[in-house]
């Protein structure tokens, strides 16, 4: 069983977003993408000022395993991405939660709600 | 469902994370493949491989019949207990497997991969003919590979005196016969180890008595970088069917001489040697951020392009490495394209790590 905060909105292809109280999203990967994946061993962040649609592949993490895309959870701009995983990327895989990718200014705050709560991510995933 | 091993209850219990290898249930790793690379380099772990095939050749022909078989020459094991690797090829020169064989009291052990089991058995009965051969092969018995520098130390504690004996006695490359276990100093991960054969019945107790001792189980995530970064072909990945092995890195395990010995592949194989061998497998180290994947294109200035057969990270060496099949011509720099973009790699020997040091 993978752990899943109820503070948290989810994508069906598993990345986490949340809202902070500046009005930025911040973004990752859930606890079960990041034991699906494996050791994580590079992130490659998207660009500051980039735009992204809700849905559109904005990163892609890469682990021992395989590549993969990570897809902006929302729409908006990217203000701010996460440094700190360029020297430690094994961050998404012990502390998924805290290890945020990129912030987005959202272009509309309501698209979180069309994301999936804590207990329907659970479903989702099948626990 | 695949097949099991004698050890998939115990995987489960240790958490393994398991995935299917050539038809079989096998552990990927039980927590980190990262960690579980770095403990066989620095200490030792033990694997489960008893999904590779075991098949025992004997018959007062055995020694001709694989003299035919094999594309290294069995002459060369001076005495019971000496191995060799070698690829079995097929008429046009290509793969069909490559195995390390033992000489024994009763003939000769081949260790083959799993995947390739029943290709590599229809291949032996067909190139069997006149030859008073018989091959066994035995279902019944199960193998870990204890591997790392502290591996036989660690080992030869744990079993009776006299296999403690047997196994500091072992040279490189030696495999003895002790009661119902089979023995050798071989191994998959460019550091010392065993692999040892056992009857499955036993093997569950033995793998727990390791574990219970401490030493890790490593799942094939790990075997596949330790193996990448000592250099070893995969079969099937980065050798296989329609590849020689003079463009695969094991020109070396080729046995041309004497010239007199026909062994199955070996016409065309000369015929490439001359002609001019138009590949070769060398060994590529992304100095920037990003990771290696098989079947990314190689492009070399001049001289053309080429293909990664195997790629990953190495945790050694905290970058990413790869075998990649290029153009003979190819000096000692490269381009791979990673998702469109075209990044500069080292071309090098493809020997990236031995011994816990790096090589390159």
């Amino acid at each position: 069983m993978s752990e899943i905060p109820v503070d948290l909105r989810f994508a069906e292809s598993h990345e986490w977003a949340r809202l902070d109280e500046d009005g930025g999203v911040k973004v990752g990967i859930s606890d079960h993408a990041q034991e699906a994946l494996g050791d994580v061993v590079f992130v490659e962040l998207p660009e500051i000022g980039k735009v992204f649609a809700a849905g559109e592949a904005a990163g892609v993490v890469e682990s021992v395993k395989a590549a993969s895309d990570i897809y902006s959870p929302v729409s908006g701009e990217v203000i701010a991405i996460n440094e700190e995983l360029g020297a430690s990327p094994e961050l998404l895989n012990s502390d998924p939660y805290g290890a945020w990718i990129f912030k987005l200014k959202p272009t509309d705050t309501s698209e979180l709600d069309a994301l999936l709560d804590a207990a329907s991510y659970k479903s989702a995933i099948g626990e | 469902m695949g097949q099991r091993t004698p050890l998939y209850d115990l995987h489960l219990a240790l958490g393994a994370k398991m995935v299917d290898f050539g038809g079989w249930d096998m552990p990927l790793h039980y927590g980190s493949q990262v960690e579980e690379h770095h403990q066989v380099r620095r200490d030792c772990g033990v694997f489960d491989v008893s999904h590779m095939t075991v098949i025992d050749v004997s018959g007062p022909q055995a020694k001709a019949w694989l003299q035919y078989l094999l594309a290294n020459d069995v002459e060369r094991l001076h005495g019971v207990g000496r191995a060799l690797y070698s690829a079995m090829l097929n008429e046009r020169g290509g793969v069909v497997d490559d195995m390390i064989v033992y000489r024994t009291e009763a003939g000769y052990r081949l260790v083959v991969n799993a995947a390739t089991r029943d290709q590599d058995m229809a291949w032996m009965q067909a190139q069997l003919g006149d030859y008073q051969v018989q091959l066994h092969e035995r279902y019944e018995l199960a193998m870990l590979a204890i591997q790392g520098p502290q591996a036989r130390n660690r080992i030869a504690e744990l079993v009776s005196q006299a296999r403690g004996a047997l196994i500091h006695q072992l040279k490189p490359f030696e495999g003895q016969a002790d009661g119902d276990w089979f023995i050798a100093r071989t191994g998959y991960t460019g550091e010392d180890g065993l692999e040892i054969v056992l009857p499955a019945d036993q093997a569950p107790a033995f793998f727990n008595d390791l574990v219970g001792a401490g030493i890790s189980p490593i799942g094939l995530g790990a075997r596949d970088t330790l193996r990448l970064e000592a250099g070893m072909n995969l079969y099937g990945q980065d050798i296989h069917q329609d590849v020689s092995p003079l463009a695969a890195n094991m020109a070396w395990s080729i046995a041309w001489e004497p010239a007199a010995r026909q062994f199955i592949g070996r016409a065309a194989l000369e015929a490439e040697r001359a002609g001019g061998v138009q590949q070769k497998l060398v060994g590529l180290v992304l100095e920037e951020r990003g990771v290696l994947r098989a079947h990314q294109v190689v492009r070399i200035a001049n001289v053309g392009e080429g293909e990664i057969t195997s790629g990953s990270f190495s945790p050694t060496l905290s970058k990413s490495i790869a075998l990649a099949r290029v153009p003979m011509a190819t000096a000692d720099r490269a381009e791979v394209e990673i998702r469109g973009k075209w990044y500069p790699v080292r071309v090098v020997k493809p020997t990236f790590v031995r011994h816990g040091k790096a090589l390159i």
